[in-house]
């Protein structure tokens, strides 16, 4: 036990004394918090739009009124004809154009459905997204206003339900993969250097040679980072609760030991890239290549898993990083139990198992 | 009749902060000389040998190398000498010829020229057939051997060679200073650091640093009577051992 | 029980295309508290059998016991009673002196105080800067701090991987006298160099050269074994003396040594003679002319070239 704690004190003393690093994995998670929760929300605001309403009742009117009252859109034309809806998309000068059909009120009120259509510019399809679905739950109001008053419901056919998120905030879905991103940097990347370091600097010769057993350097090497990464998740939850506005719905016991699970999942996956690895590069290099791409592209946080290919679809199940994204968001988005999340829990405890066995099963006891 | 003087060098000192790593040094060396720059470790070798090279800027003094200011013309030193370390050698992933080809071009040897130099070069190393094989395949021996080549090929004033022989077995040590005794035939100026003590023997004249000073400058003959000793070896513990300074 | 048995040890280093051999059927036995030399240049195959000895490193044949545990089997018993100083310096540059000392005594299951005595002599002289990091001391420091942490369980057997690599002449002899107390305490040591001079201050000594061993005895029988007579010649002309010796065709090797040249003649047979004669031509002045004992390095080079 000795031993082992005069290894961790050591591991201890090399990150602390590199304050650069340090100083980079404390900051890190909060750049990246605050660089994704801003920069890159999809959230769109004052977009340009056209109305073309054929029918010009009081229905139509009234919809149309709340969608430019609203502070996504800005009503920049009302055309007259689909060629002129055309023509101002083409200009640029618009991103989305809403048409209500003839009689829209009639068919509302006698046949209890009406229609309307959403025309937007899928060059941008991100951006169409959202504001299709911005003006759908517009809509989506009006309908449920004008049934309060009456016997039978009626139906607007653009049925598109925000349940999670019905501000529509982009940071509700980046905060979860964020997690995921900094905890695979910090522990994967910086064990596996930790463990090349040694090999490289010469001292895994010495280690080596003493009776240390290789399950306990592994070990060792990893409590520290298992501790940064702690320090990491807190500074995260902090900055999304109080700067970002995305409040933690469930359990947040259960959604740091979910974090500690993934942690060390991370932390094994980083013991067995640097056990293959002999220099710093190619251990940061596999690192990059195998964790930090799958990642953003896996994990479900930047592109949706469903709309892919079957096999990117098979692919993004061996990243641990997928299941983590999953429960964070029913934990902390939708404010689910563990019940929600066994599944993805066992699937993380496996690789952990599968990967810290590999890792002890293929530390080399020997140089070469 | 009066020599030639490659190097200069007046009270050159270094200060960092306020350790003095070299302090007011004062020395000539002739051209074609062979000189010995003897030192314990963390004397301040290292130091004096990067300011003359232009890498490292005195604090005071005065110095030049090959005619040329080390303040002020630390570009024009650089292309008038060659240097080569233990440490420093040549490329491993390159061929023999591609190592010549790639050092002749850095100092803007012709076309020509450094064809010519190469088949020279490879014939006095008796290397003739195996211009193509990677330097990493070569013993020790060979790769200094042939870094030392590499570092004159561009017939430089003078050649540093900071511990060339380290690890070299004791035959192919003795070629190499054969390699140093032609090149300071053809007037090549040699300033050599060596932990071998048969080897600083070898050497014209000998300085031997202390504590950043330079506390002996003469033949090894003279040296030897001075110190009466019977090897440079003994020459070296003697003034080594007055060393207060233990740090690097 | 010999602390250290090697047998026909074979070992190779596979590049793409060619097979390197670095040991060649080594073997030697060392024998309890003596410093065995393992003497030869960079590329002899010193650090592979070093690490092979160490458990490091598993010889593609051949076997290797180090107090009578196999190096292969048992590398657990041996890993527990060896210290090791490999070639380059391997403690942690972002430790203090004392971190790292402390650090290596605790993996090896010991305090610094039980074994102080052992390295108190060595330890004194780096004290002053114990709270120095490893990485900023001297060379000569870094090496004593080295040998303390290799030492600091009381190893039985010392295995020293080129420890005099780049150090100075004054902290060379330091250590050696250092090595000399240590055996004393009764540790068995096993030290490699690329100097030859350093051959003399072992009780035994095993010259390899390109994997193979050369010779293996004290330096005194390596001595004695040169039967050729040897001549040193000195003038005031050395480089073109040594051309015009190696001119004559019954010289079989001339090498400058220092300030003196040594000739060895194919015959004995008027050597002296020819000696004079080439030192009388005119072309030199103060020429002097005596037979010498050999040194290792006499012995090694002669060794080499057959």
């Amino acid at each position: 036990m000795k031993q082992f704690l005069i290894f961790v004190k050591k591991e201890w003393l090399h990150i602390w004394r590199d304050r650069r690093t340090l100083f980079i994995l404390i900051w890190m998670p909060i750049v990246q918090i605050i660089l994704y929760g801003f920069a890159l929300t999809n959230e769109v605001k004052n977009s340009n739009i056209a109305i073309f309403d054929q029918s010009r009742d009081e229905a139509t009117l009234q919809i149309s009124d709340e969608i430019a009252a609203s502070h996504y859109f800005n009503l920049v034309k009302n055309v007259y004809s689909y060629k002129d809806i055309g023509a101002t998309f083409r200009k640029g000068k618009i991103r989305m154009a809403i048409v209500f059909p003839k009689n829209f009120r009639y068919d509302l009120l006698h046949s209890n459905r009406a229609q309307i259509q959403l025309i937007a510019d899928a060059s941008d399809p991100n951006t169409a997204n959202t504001l299709t679905n911005y003006a759908s739950s517009i809509i989506n109001d009006y309908q449920q206003a004008v049934n309060q008053n009456a016997d039978l419901p009626y139906t607007i056919n653009t049925q598109v339900r925000m349940l999670y998120n019905p501000e529509l905030k982009g940071a509700y879905g980046f905060v979860p993969g964020v997690m995921a991103l900094v905890l695979m940097l910090v522990c994967t990347m910086m064990t596996s250097i930790a463990i090349v370091k040694e090999k490289e600097m010469g001292t895994m010769e010495v280690i080596l040679v003493s009776p240390l057993k290789p399950f306990r350097i592994i070990i060792a090497k990893a409590v520290p980072y298992l501790f940064v990464s702690l320090l990491n998740i807190v500074s995260i939850l902090l900055l999304s609760v109080y700067v970002l506005g995305v409040p933690i719905v469930g359990s947040i016991w259960l959604l740091m030991a979910e974090s500690t699970l993934f942690t060390l999942t991370s932390l094994s996956l980083g013991i067995l890239i640097s056990n293959s690895a002999q220099t710093q590069q190619t251990a940061m290099f596999i690192s990059m290549m195998s964790l930090f791409l799958p990642t953003l592209l896996f994990s479900g946080f930047l592109f949706p898993i469903e709309n892919m290919p079957w096999p990117l679809q098979v692919i993004s199940n061996v990243v641990p990083s997928k299941w983590y994204y999953i429960i964070v968001k029913n934990i902390m988005i939708k404010g689910l139990g563990f019940e929600s999340v066994w599944q993805e829990t066992t699937i993380l405890v496996g690789m952990t198992a599968a990967l810290l066995g590999m890792s002890i099963y293929k530390f080399k006891i020997r140089l070469a | 009749m009066q020599k030639e003087k490659v190097i200069t060098a007046k009270d050159l000192t270094k200060r960092f902060g306020d350790f003095t790593a070299v302090d007011k040094i004062t020395f000539d060396v002739e051209k074609g000389e062979i000189f010995g720059f003897l030192g314990a470790n963390g004397a301040g070798k290292t130091t004096a040998m990067r300011m003359l090279c232009g890498l490292l800027l005195p604090t005071s003094g005065l110095a030049t190398v090959a005619g040329f200011d080390v303040f002020k013309q630390t570009e024009q030193i650089k292309k008038n000498i060659g240097y080569m370390s233990q440490k420093f050698s040549l490329y491993e992933d390159l061929t023999i010829t591609e190592n010549i080809r790639f050092y002749a071009g850095i100092y803007g040897l012709t076309d020509e020229r450094i064809k010519e130099k190469t088949g020279l070069l490879i014939k006095q190393l008796h290397l003739q057939g195996q211009e193509k094989t990677l330097v990493r395949a070569l013993p020790l021996g060979w790769k200094q051997k042939l870094a030392f080549s590499i570092a004159i090929v561009h017939d430089p004033a003078i050649v540093f060679l900071d511990e060339p022989t380290g690890g070299v077995d004791p035959i192919t040590r003795r070629e190499f200073w054969g390699l140093i005794y032609e090149a300071s035939a053809k007037g090549i100026t040699i300033f050599v650091t060596t932990h071998y003590m048969d080897e600083a023997e070898y050497c014209n004249r000998v300085s031997v640093m202390v504590d950043g000073r330079i506390d002996a400058l003469d033949t090894p003959a003279n040296l030897m009577k001075d110190y009466s000793a019977a090897s440079m070896d003994g020459v070296f513990l003697q003034l080594a051992r007055k060393a207060v300074r233990t740090g690097d | 029980m010999q602390p250290v048995v090697v047998e026909h040890i074979v070992q190779n280093y596979r590049t793409k295309k060619t097979v390197v051999a670095a040991l060649k059927d080594v073997s030697f036995t060392v024998n309890r508290g003596e410093i065995f030399g393992i003497i030869g240049p960079d590329g002899a195959g010193k650090t592979s059998l070093f690490r092979i000895l160490t458990t490091l490193l598993l010889a593609e044949s051949g076997t290797a016991t180090v107090d009578g545990f196999d190096v292969v089997k048992d590398y657990e018993q041996i890993r527990n009673r060896i210290g090791y100083m490999p070639g380059r310096f391997s403690l942690y540059q972002d430790l203090s002196v004392q971190e790292n000392l402390e650090f290596f005594a605790t993996i090896f299951n010991t305090t610094i105080e039980k074994n102080y005595d052992l390295i108190k002599e060595i330890y004194q002289q780096i004290e002053p800067f114990k709270d120095r990091k490893a990485g900023a001391l001297s060379g000569g420091m870094k090496q004593k701090l080295a040998l303390c942490c290799a030492l600091i369980h009381k190893p039985s057997v010392l295995f020293l991987d080129e420890p005099t690599t780049g150090v100075d002449a004054v902290s060379r002899k330091e250590f050696w006298e250092m090595l000399h107390r240590l055996k004393l305490q009764d540790i068995t040591i096993l030290v490699s160099t690329a100097y030859m001079d350093e051959a003399s201050l072992c009780d035994r000594v095993a010259l390899i050269q390109k994997g193979q061993i050369l010779s293996i005895d004290t330096p005194k029988g390596i001595i004695s074994r040169f039967k050729k007579p040897l001549w040193a010649i000195r003038a005031n002309e050395m480089f073109k003396l040594m051309n015009a010796i190696k001119e004559d065709p019954s010289v079989e090797s001339c090498y400058p040594f220092g300030q003196y040249h040594h000739v060895v003649f194919k015959t004995e047979k008027d050597s002296k003679e020819k000696l004079e004669n080439i030192g009388k031509d005119g072309r030199y002045t103060d020429v002097e002319i005596k037979p010498i004992e050999p040194n290792i390095e006499d012995c090694f080079m002669e060794l080499m070239t057959n």
